[in-house]
């Protein structure tokens, strides 16, 4: 009979511990240095930054309120993950038809230097119109990456020129401005689609 | 019957098939369907990928990728770690005796730096491979969007699953 009794307390320790882990993971957003708030559910992303768009235009926390947008970190000599990432969301976005109009995708360069103006007004032309990229100077990329708790780092590479380790996936604000989870664009197609859907209310 | 829709099966595979599987072979190296991504105008980079077979019985090492199309290639190998991503060139790709490398499953990619093109789904450029056992060969990489779909413009049949 005691031997039932352990087994069952065992299996209600290993319940409340695995729950417990649930818990502290939720919130736990990767490579955003964001740790500290494990356990609270939501990580500490969201702050003023002030960008310019590929068309010139003047962006910042204020200008985008109102209307949910996503956040993804990149740069134009990424021949892999970056313009993936901008082709299906090009590919979503079209799924999702008039939907699509109720957030807005942000590409923001970690190569500034490299990404100028020119380069990303010809470069966004390849996707869907409404995915805006970003660009700042050294203050306005610090106080951006900062905002959002994300990381870049520029790498040297052997023989020359210049690679950019950076933040991977894409954070989801909300209306308000709050971190409303992240997606992963190699996530199944299904789920990608489940987080825009929900993030806009659809 | 069964033979004959077999048959029939058979020669639509083959003339279907073949005609966009798309291999090349140089000495024991097979190089299975290289493709790349469209690119955006004024991309600085466009991507390869492939799956290189080693049949023989000996270690071989992708050591060099040329094309005309791009100012220099290199190959190299991405990774995300604790959220982050990076990417670093690999200094010649071991191909081990009956290993197959599958560059989209292994994060690895050609890296065609300075495009002197905007690649457009549907085409095709050329490029060399140099191994270091094996040598040289001449190969085409197809552009499309996916992997695993195939280009526009019917060349179907061209997933990497072929």
């Amino acid at each position: 009979m005691s031997g039932v009794k352990t087994f069952r307390i065992a299996v209600w320790a290993a319940i409340a511990l695995l729950c417990g882990i649930l818990i502290g993971f939720s919130g736990y957003l990767p490579g955003t240095g964001s740790k500290e708030s494990i356990g609270t559910g939501t990580a500490r992303v969201g702050g003023p930054f002030q960008l310019t768009a590929h068309s010139g235009e003047a962006i910042n926390n204020a200008t985008l309120a109102g209307k949910p947008y996503l956040v993804f970190f990149g740069f134009t000599h990424c021949p892999d993950i970056c313009p993936t990432t901008l082709f299906e969301l090009t590919d979503l976005m079209a799924e999702m038809g008039s939907a699509a109009d109720r957030f807005t995708p942000l590409f923001i360069t970690v190569d500034p230097e490299r990404d100028t103006q020119e380069v990303l007004s010809q470069y966004m032309t390849a996707f869907d119109q409404r995915i805006v990229a970003l660009r700042g100077n050294q203050a306005e990329m610090d106080a951006t990456v900062k905002a959002f708790a994300a990381f870049y780092r520029k790498v040297p590479i052997d023989g020359g020129g210049y690679t950019i380790d950076h933040t991977a996936g894409i954070i989801l604000m909300d209306a308000k401005g709050n971190f409303a989870g992240t997606l992963d664009i190699h996530e199944p197609r299904a789920t990608v689609l489940a987080k825009l859907q929900r993030l806009v209310g659809a | 019957m069964f033979r004959k829709t077999a048959a029939a099966l058979v020669a639509f595979v083959t003339l279907v098939g073949p005609a966009s599987a798309h291999d090349f072979k140089v000495g024991m190296i097979e190089i299975n369907h290289p493709w790349s991504r469209p690119t955006p105008p004024a991309a600085p980079v466009a991507g390869g990928y492939m799956i290189l077979k080693n049949g023989g019985p000996d270690s071989d090492r992708l050591v060099e990728v040329t094309s005309p199309i791009a100012a220099r290639a290199e190959i190299h190998r991405s990774l995300v770690e604790d959220g982050v991503a990076s990417m670093r060139p690999v200094d010649g790709l071991a191909l081990e005796p009956g290993v197959a490398v599958d560059f989209e499953a292994e994060k690895l990619h050609i890296m065609f730096i300075g495009p002197k093109q905007q690649l457009q789904d549907g085409d095709k450029f050329a490029a060399t491979l140099v191994f270091e056992k094996a040598g040289a060969i001449d190969v085409d990489f197809a552009v499309q969007r996916k992997a695993s779909q195939p280009a526009a413009e019917g060349h179907s049949g061209h997933g990497s699953a072929n």
